[in-house]
């Protein structure tokens, strides 16, 4: 690992030689070990895939099978109780997870690729492109979401899960434009990417092949707050009753559990079961964001102070 | 100028084996190693040397402005009597500006850019004494007069000021408690050698005048040859070498101090092959078990890289080199 | 008898590179470069010695084709600079005149390894390589500047090496095209002291053993006596003094130059630079109109010098001086020789 004797200014000391991709993934695995945050958040998030990829492992039954005792509380066969059709409530959890997290990576990757595009080629192409952009994507930042989101929803009514993934990245995008761009324009002075310039290489490489790669963590990052972004949005939307109510996601859960009453009749963790969950999936990505930032920025890192007395 | 009843007789600055560590997750790197060097009222000292050889965390490390994660982790540092390592926050307050005052690297990075410069001279005054506004005012503009900036500038912002400008801005400043003790962290490395030249002969000038004792810190031993009194030479965190700066530039002990002003192409006599110093300092988290020096060192002996030298008396300088290690019965 | 000229490595007349300061409305103009005529040589080191705002970095871009001049012509090897249209002809051109950057810690991109550089110069200039030969160039030009073994740290990260081995990777990718002529920005300026010897050393080697002239640019005239055959002192966009390094050390006829030296970092002279709050203060380069621009700072301006620019003019066997006022040696009258 890196260790730097930093006064103002000064160079880093050498660090250990490493060895390309291997060596940079287990730098990337001990870099996650030691980091608390990344530690749990990757945890929770391969467990809530874990789940989505192999629902039938936790939940043996049909999570539509409208077969058990209609709207009863927790018991020992029905752990978060059943719906009001008689549903079990766990069961619909279980299954949930799959479709909440590929909303979730979807609307995420999509953002994220809007925003690289739209970013890079605003810093680097510069002048009135940049401008044309950089417009757009402030008109996105300042029009208020919600209502934007509802307005949109309504609109796509009857199209379900990929209105939602739509409405989501419409309105998620200009955020990490934004940033993209604004990384972009100070890499732009950078002198390797001049020294590119000036031994002709041509634009598109400089763009892909210089200047990208440089930027991975912030695109990381830009997706890594898209998904927390799109965890808490989509279980709204659903919750609003906007999508495809057939379909069993979180959102969805809420949404029923909400129209039926289920606090006041007795079955409060139909609600509080996917609420939960979407509090967990959202505190995954979160912590892996924050975790990722400190990665990449040593001066975040918790200080662990010395304790110890002077010699 | 303050006065203390303490250091009659002592030394205006005595710091005794003062180690400054780098806390960190991969373990403490020690970026100062025990340094010991004293100061009397008026003197002026450089301290020398390269990147990473921890002259400015010796610096901050004086001066009480260590951030985490560098903490201070043994020695002390005595001002007029007093031990500041040991002073509570309060105790630094009273001394800070008034007995002692710094002047940073970058003008741009130590002014506030959104403040006028009286603003600022303004803040610094009302938070170290009792002045009225009018005292304030006029006090202002005398510092300013001091380091020859029209005090029509008094209300212009850093930006707005020339480079040389603002750091004179910053060194008056530092003046307007005339304190005992200025420290610089390389005030001129912003500007362009004419400036840098004229401002060190004002530096020199004021100091003069007022009486004050200066710790400069550079990477430039030329900057300092004529102005200096004493220079202390940094390496890998130790003192190297500290001498009267004619002795070091006239007889340099140290190989590191001889290699160094080796280093210096000269504008007139012969054209001769400048050595330069092949290779790296050691890597502070890993030092080295004997001489930190040794590695590039021309004159290294066999037992260099076994036994780390201490600083070792040779005339009136202090000298960290096995070469001059004194017979047997003599040890510092 | 008649001098058949021997047409220059690299010539340029009137060479001019304006900016456009603030917005539609203004009409500021930024004079970086004005009227630069020089010439270098193969095989010649020629140092150009300016402070900040003297247009020596612009100067290099503009060699370099990063920006295109104002005014003025730049001749390779008696071809038109700006004649050069087509990717080929460019790609030509880049690869005969490659640049060295002054940062070490920016000019290397930190997600390659060191190699990588090499190689883009390799595989954009030196089509006639296949791969096996790419990397035996590769190997070859990393001996040449001493960063050994080369196997090992042409896969090193940039991150593993220091500023003065990244320096020499700078010079190691200009190597790579096998250029004629090196423009180094700055090489040394962010290196330690200590470090700078062994830079300043490969220059004069690479001259030798490759061939190649450099156009050294420095704000340190100490270093471009130690490593150049001629130097150029810039100010303001001006050449104000040309001739061998040796002569224009001993006898600067331009008063910037008398008063660079002055300033001179060598801990063994006494610096004589004049406590003048007028001195120091970077030089006015917008919209700076007729006359000498260094008429501010200068103690021997006369009216002239606020009248007219003064253009180079011979004052000594080889040297020559852009001043009013400078006094010519007998038998050169300031007419052309």
């Amino acid at each position: 690992m890196t260790t730097s004797v930093g006064t103002a200014g000064q160079s880093p000391s050498r660090a250990v030689s490493s060895r390309g991709i291997l060596d940079a993934s287990s730098r990337l695995v001990r870099a996650i070990a030691g980091n608390r945050k990344a530690t749990i958040g990757l945890v929770l998030l391969l467990g809530i895939v874990f789940v989505a990829a192999f629902p039938g492992v936790f939940a043996p039954g049909d999570p539509q099978a409208a077969i058990y005792e209609q709207q009863v509380g927790p018991s020992t066969s029905h752990i978060f109780g059943t719906t009001q059709v008689g549903q079990d409530v766990f069961t619909q959890l279980v299954y949930g997870t799959r479709l909440t997290l590929i909303i979730t990576v979807v609307v995420g990757l999509l953002c994220t690729l809007v925003s690289v595009l739209v970013g890079i080629t605003a810093a680097y192409v510069g002048g009135a492109v940049d401008g044309a952009l950089s417009l757009v994507t402030d008109i996105f930042l300042i029009i208020p979401t919600l209502p934007l989101l509802i307005v949109l929803s309504t609109y796509l009514e009857g199209s379900g899960t990929v209105a939602i993934i739509a409405v989501l990245v419409v309105t998620g995008w200009a955020f990490g434009a934004r940033q993209l761009r604004a990384q972009g324009l100070s890499l732009r002075s950078r002198d390797f990417l001049e020294a590119a310039r000036i031994r002709g290489e041509r634009r598109s490489y400089i763009i892909l092949v210089e200047i990208l790669p440089n930027m991975i963590s912030l695109v990381v990052a830009s997706f890594l707050g898209s998904a927390v972004y799109t965890v808490a949005t989509a279980a709204g939307l659903q919750f609003l009753g906007l999508g495809n109510s057939g379909e069993i996601t979180w959102g969805t859960m809420l949404h029923f559990a909400q129209q039926n009453g289920a606090i006041e009749a007795g079955n409060a963790w139909w609600a509080l079961a996917p609420g939960a969950a979407v509090a967990l999936l959202g505190t995954a990505f979160a912590l892996l964001n924050y975790a990722f930032d400190e990665l990449a920025n040593p001066a975040l890192r918790p200080v662990r102070r010395r304790r110890g007395k002077l010699a | 100028m303050a006065s203390s009843p303490s250091d009659a007789g002592g030394p205006l600055l005595d710091v005794r084996d003062l180690c400054v560590d780098y806390v960190t997750i991969a373990g403490d790197v020690r970026a100062v190693d025990h340094v010991d060097l004293t100061l009397e009222a008026g003197e002026f000292l450089a301290i020398v040397g390269e990147s990473g050889c921890g002259k400015s965390t010796l610096l901050f490390a004086i001066a009480q402005l260590l951030t985490p994660p560098a903490e201070i982790s043994g020695g002390s540092v005595v001002f007029k009597g007093k031990d500041m390592v040991r002073l509570a926050e309060d105790e630094l307050r009273h001394s800070r500006w008034r007995d002692y005052s710094v002047v940073m690297q970058s003008a741009m990075n130590a002014l506030n850019p959104m403040k006028s410069i009286e603003a600022q001279y303004t803040d610094v005054m009302r938070a170290h004494s009792a002045m009225s506004a009018g005292e304030i005012h006029a006090r202002s503009e005398e510092v300013l007069r001091l380091v020859g900036v029209d005090p029509v500038h008094l209300r212009s912002y850093p930006h707005q000021l020339s480079g040389g400008m603002r750091q004179r801005a910053m060194i008056a400043m530092a003046l307007l408690f005339t304190p005992e003790l200025v420290i610089m962290d390389e005030p001129t490395s912003a500007l362009d050698v004419v400036a840098q030249r004229s401002l060190m002969s004002e530096i020199k000038e004021l100091q003069r005048r007022f009486g004050f004792a200066v710790i400069f810190v550079t990477h430039d031993m030329s900057l300092v040859s004529h102005y200096s009194e004493r220079l202390a030479v940094m390496y890998a965190g130790q003192l190297a070498e500290l001498s009267s700066t004619r002795a070091l530039f006239d007889r340099p002990l140290h190989p590191y101090s001889v290699g160094l002003l080796d280093a210096f192409p000269s504008i007139h006599g012969p054209r001769r092959t400048l050595a330069g110093i092949p290779g790296s300092p050691p890597d502070l988290a890993h030092p080295p078990a004997g001489c930190r020096f040794q590695p590039r060192c021309p004159q290294a002996m066999d037992e260099c890289a076994i036994r780390q030298p201490a600083l070792y008396r040779a005339g009136d300088s202090l000298v960290r080199c096995l070469l001059y290690e004194p017979a047997p019965e003599t040890v510092r | 008898m008649i001098e058949t000229q021997r047409e220059p490595l690299l010539r340029t007349t009137r060479l001019t590179r304006h900016f456009h300061l603030g917005g539609i409305f203004s009409r500021q103009t930024l004079h970086a470069v004005d009227d630069v005529s020089l010439s270098i040589d193969e095989r010649e080191i020629v140092a150009v010695v300016g402070e900040s705002g003297s247009g020596k970095s612009t100067l290099a871009r503009l060699l370099a084709m990063a920006y295109k001049p104002t005014r003025g012509e730049i001749y390779y090897r008696g071809r038109s600079v700006q004649g050069l249209r087509s990717r080929k002809d460019l790609l030509w051109y880049r690869g005969q005149v490659p640049m060295v950057f002054q940062d070490p810690y920016s000019s290397i991109n930190p997600v390659f390894r060191v190699a990588h550089g090499v190689m883009r110069n390799l595989i954009l200039h030196r089509p006639e390589l296949d791969a096996t030969g790419r990397r035996d160039e590769a190997e070859r030009v990393f001996d040449v500047v001493g960063l050994a073994p080369s196997t090992e740290m042409l896969r090193k990260f940039p991150y593993e090496m220091s500023g003065g081995q990244r320096q020499r990777v700078g010079f190691a990718q200009a190597l790579a095209v096998k250029p004629k002529l090196i423009l180094a920005d700055e090489p040394v300026s962010m290196l330690d002291v200590s470090i700078r010897a062994g830079l300043l050393n490969l220059m004069v080697e690479l001259r030798e053993r490759e061939s190649v002239s450099i156009l050294y640019i420095t704000h340190d005239i100490a270093s471009a006596r130690y490593v150049a055959d001629r130097i150029v002192v810039m100010y303001a966009g001006h050449i104000v003094e040309t001739g061998p390094a040796d002569a224009v050390l001993a006898s600067p006829r331009h008063p910037y130059t008398q008063l660079l030296l002055s300033a001179v970092p060598d801990p063994r002279e006494v610096s004589t630079v004049s406590t003048s709050a007028a001195v120091g203060e970077p030089p006015r380069v917008v919209n700076p109109g007729e006359g000498c621009r260094f008429r501010w700072r200068c103690p021997l301006a006369v009216a002239e010098c606020e009248r007219s620019t003064p253009l180079l003019r011979p004052l000594a066997p080889e040297q020559q001086a852009a001043c009013h006022v400078a006094r010519a040696d007998a038998g050169l009258s300031g007419g052309a020789a």
